[in-house]
């Protein structure tokens, strides 16, 4: 499903975040909310909402902010928090109540430069702008979410500003669980570390990749020297600090050779991790232009997969395989498969029509249709 | 933007030479095996080491990405991730930190029962001259109560402390307040062989959350030999008991633990089947103690070691074999082995730790409040050797049973990192020191490894589990990893009944 959509903004520059209203509000609970009006709808009563939004052009005398001339909106529901920005008229969508998982995106910048990341980073300091955002949005979640996850970019390049929104995360919805999806590289400063686990939060984790066993190979992956001491470090500050920590694999060709190496390494070093992930690989970011030195058809590795799988699980480690799907994996393999790609990211192939197994299947990632495996077929 | 990419020189540069991280080798069958620190293991083609040696190794090899992924050697194009080691090295050493944990309890040396390997018992004795008295059990209690150590296990035995109930009655009543007031989890195992159990004392167990260790020594044939009593029916009790206790208390809180004697070796299949016919699911190959016998000459004790091994090689197949059949029955001197080569975690089996467990993690208070390293300690001190006696209960405190001469003595050769012929064996990792067996063996703590009974076991066994592990079969290593992550009823219990 859509992300983002385009009209034309009028009587602000800045950004504005608000709930999205498709009908009309007694006038008492409309300041944080952004009236969206659908095709033809009359606009009468708009005194009072934080924004506009329709799709027809719209002449109102009084300065109110808002967009119209909107493109798509298919997407958007009642309910959803939105972002208006001024300066493009670009409506992006932050936080939809009725999906699975949700995020809040903190910074484009990263420390690291992965070979296939997904989010290719970019320099610029977002950092303010986007802390702010997130602060607005997290006060306007109505209904906290079971699960939320923290992303960018590298939200520890954030200083003091990610601990400002845990404390916030941990103030407004204590009960949902946080996940941090990080490189770890700042956590191998014992400071750090400490500094984190100090915002207390009940219930967060950290999310760290790990790509090989051999220091010189990870740090090849992301491109950054030093990167996987600083990693492993980082892991054995956050576990020593009471941070639960999940391990994340992207299986590609140039982790796949050392699989079962790496969960051994992960077994002997980094025994307290809560959970691995065995991760696909996305066709997006940075991926498709270092296609041919990541590209291994996860139909031809289901061996080495299952390998490492059986490893960990006998060891009673907690092992997942995210973005597969089932009919490239061994029917051993089924239980350790989560859905566990985005609701608004996932796609299915036409081939999937006909599976009887697509109800427990996660599908795939919608940038698949460029690139999947060769051995998609109807269970 | 777009950002450059750096090929892998750039972040990998092949280092011109390396450091050698601590470790221990030996050459294994055509191959070498290298050990380090932590006791991460790794096959390596014969004349590695060599070459590791005079630094010729390929440093743009498999085989060099293997050995620093390993901890085995570090070079300066990363950090050798030393606290990375370093906390891997402490998990391992778990055992030595949080004072001693088993406490055993000699309320009696009183038994209905003449077993051939037992040094301690007294058929026909006056209550008063082998029981523990109600003031001895109170200092011992306190001592217990003295250490450091959150989990404890009271372990009551005797002789058969049935025989001595109301003691019993009086240690339980007395250390349940006072592990509570002291925020201690205290677990109570009696070993007894049964014979004098009664439906009263099954409901104290069990509204006491006490566990039952006993002895299973195989079939009745060889149950009988091994345990005389008038009646020649030990068997038969033996297995009444179990099964009595069983109906009374949960299943797995009812263990069995087997002797083997020389009567034994010729077989081992027979006591597997007894155990897998009784529904136990754990059984413990444990050698012949030497503990009553002479000193042996080396030729003998060879021999004996030889047909042992033998025993514990068929035992060890019979089991896996049954295993893979569906029914799960761990063997478990090859899950505490295991546990300590594939593992990142130390076991809490004392009598395979260095430093040595004895003392450190084991205290015995015998009945007349003498306090012994060991089971073994006291046995031996039954025989007029009291070398390791620490203490006694009415004239000692944790401190001075702990600075001792008889406790400095022993601690001085308890560490195998220390012991001529183990300081650089491959497998001083996953072995021990066991100063009280040299001692009874061969008249010296420290002993002689190519004269050890114990370092002839311990290396056979340890070689024939690396070969089953370098042969990672996969049904045989699945059924090995059910034993080591697995729950047994309670940790093996030292000796019992």
């Amino acid at each position: 499903m859509r992300l983002t959509t385009m009209g034309v903004a009028r009587n602000f520059d800045r950004s504005i975040v608000g709930i999205l209203a498709t009908s009309e509000l007694p006038s008492g609970q409309r300041s944080d909310r952004i009236r969206f009006f659908s095709e033809g709808e009359v606009h009468e009563s708009v005194s009072g909402y934080r924004a506009l939004l329709c799709h027809d052009g719209l002449k109102v005398d009084f300065a109110v902010p808002y967009v119209h001339r909107l493109r798509d909106s298919d997407h958007l529901r009642d309910g959803d928090i939105v972002v208006l920005e001024g300066s493009t008229g670009l409506v992006r969508s932050l936080y939809r109540p009725y999906e699975l998982h949700h995020h809040l995106f903190v910074t484009e910048r990263c420390n690291s430069n992965c070979l296939m990341c997904s989010q290719p980073p970019k320099d610029r300091d977002d950092v303010e702008a986007l802390t702010q955002r997130n602060l607005e949005l997290i006060d306007l979640i109505k209904t906290p979410p079971p699960y939320l996850t923290i992303t960018g970019g590298e939200p520890t390049l954030l200083g003091d500003n990610l601990f400002n929104l845990i404390s916030r995360l941990k103030f407004s919805m204590p009960e949902t669980e946080v996940h941090v999806l990080t490189n770890g590289r700042a956590f191998a400063w014992p400071e750090y570390a400490k500094h984190f686990a100090e915002t207390k939060h009940p219930k967060i984790s950290l999310g760290i990749p790990l790509y090989s066993d051999y220091a010189g190979l990870h740090d090849y992956v992301v491109q950054a020297k030093g990167a996987f001491d600083q990693t492993v470090s980082g892991m054995h500050q956050a576990a020593r600090n009471g941070i639960r920590v999940e391990v994340r694999v992207v299986l590609h060709k140039l982790t796949l050779p050392r699989l079962t190496e790496i969960v051994e390494y992960i077994y002997r070093n980094l025994t307290f991790v809560e959970h691995v992930a065995l991760m696909g690989l996305e066709y997006t970011g940075y991926t498709p232009r270092n296609i041919q030195e990541l590209w291994i058809d996860p139909f031809d590795y289901q061996d080495n997969l299952e390998q490492a799988v059986e490893f960990l699980a006998i060891r009673n480690m907690t092992v997942s395989i995210y973005n597969h799907q089932l009919c490239v994996l061994k029917p051993s393999l089924w239980s350790y498969a989560r859905k566990s790609i985005s609701d608004w990211k996932t796609l299915y192939l036409e081939t999937c029509e006909r599976c009887t197994e697509r109800p427990n299947c996660g599908g795939f990632f919608q940038w698949a249709i460029k690139k999947h495996s060769d051995h998609i077929h109807v269970l | 933007m777009a950002r450059v990419f750096y090929p892998l020189q750039h972040f990998d540069p092949t280092p011109t030479q390396f450091q050698l991280l601590p470790f221990r080798f030996m050459r294994f069958e055509e191959k070498e095996l290298l050990v380090n620190e932590a006791g991460e293991f790794l096959f390596t083609p014969s004349g590695t080491v060599r070459n590791l040696v005079d630094g010729s190794l390929e440093t743009n090899s498999v085989l060099y990405r293997d050995l620093k992924a390993k901890h085995l050697v570090y070079d300066d194009t990363s950090s050798a991730l030393l606290d990375v080691l370093a906390t891997k090295v402490r998990t391992k050493f778990d055992h030595i930190t949080g004072g001693t944990k088993l406490h055993i309890f000699v309320v009696t040396l009183r038994c209905d029962h003449s077993c051939h390997y037992c040094q301690v018992s007294r058929q026909s004795a006056s209550r008063a001259q082998f029981d523990m008295s109600t003031s001895t059990a109170d200092r011992a209690i306190a001592m217990m109560m003295d250490s450091p150590a959150q989990d404890v296990t009271l372990e009551i035995q005797g002789g058969e402390p049935l025989l001595a109930f109301e003691m019993i009655q009086y240690i339980v009543t007395k250390a349940k307040p006072l592990a509570l007031e002291k925020g201690k989890n205290l677990d109570i195992v009696v070993c007894s062989n049964l014979s004098h159990i009664t439906d009263d004392i099954l409901h104290y167990f069990r509204d006491e959350g006490i566990k039952v260790s006993t002895s299973l020594d195989g079939p009745a044939f060889l149950h009988n030999k091994n345990r005389p009593r008038p009646g020649n029916d030990s068997y038969q009790r033996a297995i009444d008991g179990i099964e009595r206790c069983r109906a009374v208390l949960r299943m797995e809180r009812v263990a069995a633990l087997m002797t083997t004697t020389a009567a034994s070796l010729d077989y081992v299949t027979e006591i597997v089947d007894e155990y897998v016919r009784r529904n136990f699911h754990s059984i413990f190959l444990r050698p012949i103690s030497p503990y009553g016998f002479a000193v042996k000459t080396h030729r003998k004790i060879g021999y004996e070691m030889e047909r042992f091994l033998k025993f514990y090689k068929d035992g060890l197949k019979h089991i896996l074999d049954i295993n893979r059949g569906g029914y799960r029955i761990a063997e478990v001197y090859t899950q505490i082995l295991l546990t300590k080569i594939l593992t990142p975690h130390s076991t809490r089996y004392v009598d395979m730790q260095s430093p040595a467990g004895e003392a450190w993690n084991v205290l015995v208070y015998n009945y007349d409040g003498d306090v012994y390293a060991s089971d073994e300690s006291r046995m031996l001190a039954e025989m007029n050797d009291r070398t390791f006696r620490l203490g006694n209960v009415h004239s000692d405190t944790r401190r001075s049973l702990f600075t001792s001469d008889a406790a400095l003595r022993m601690f001085h050769a308890a560490c195998n990192q220390a012991l001529v012929g183990c300081s650089d064996c491959a497998f001083q990792s996953y072995c021990a020191a066991d100063p009280i067996y040299h001692h009874a063996t061969q008249g010296d703590m420290y002993g002689n490894r190519p004269t050890s009974g114990f370092c002839m076991r311990n290396m056979s066994v340890l070689k024939h589990l690396f070969s089953i592990i370098e042969q990672n079969d996969r049904d045989t290593m699945r059924v090995l990893w059910s034993w080591i992550t697995g729950t047994t009823a309670h940790g093996p219990a030292t000796e019992c009944a």
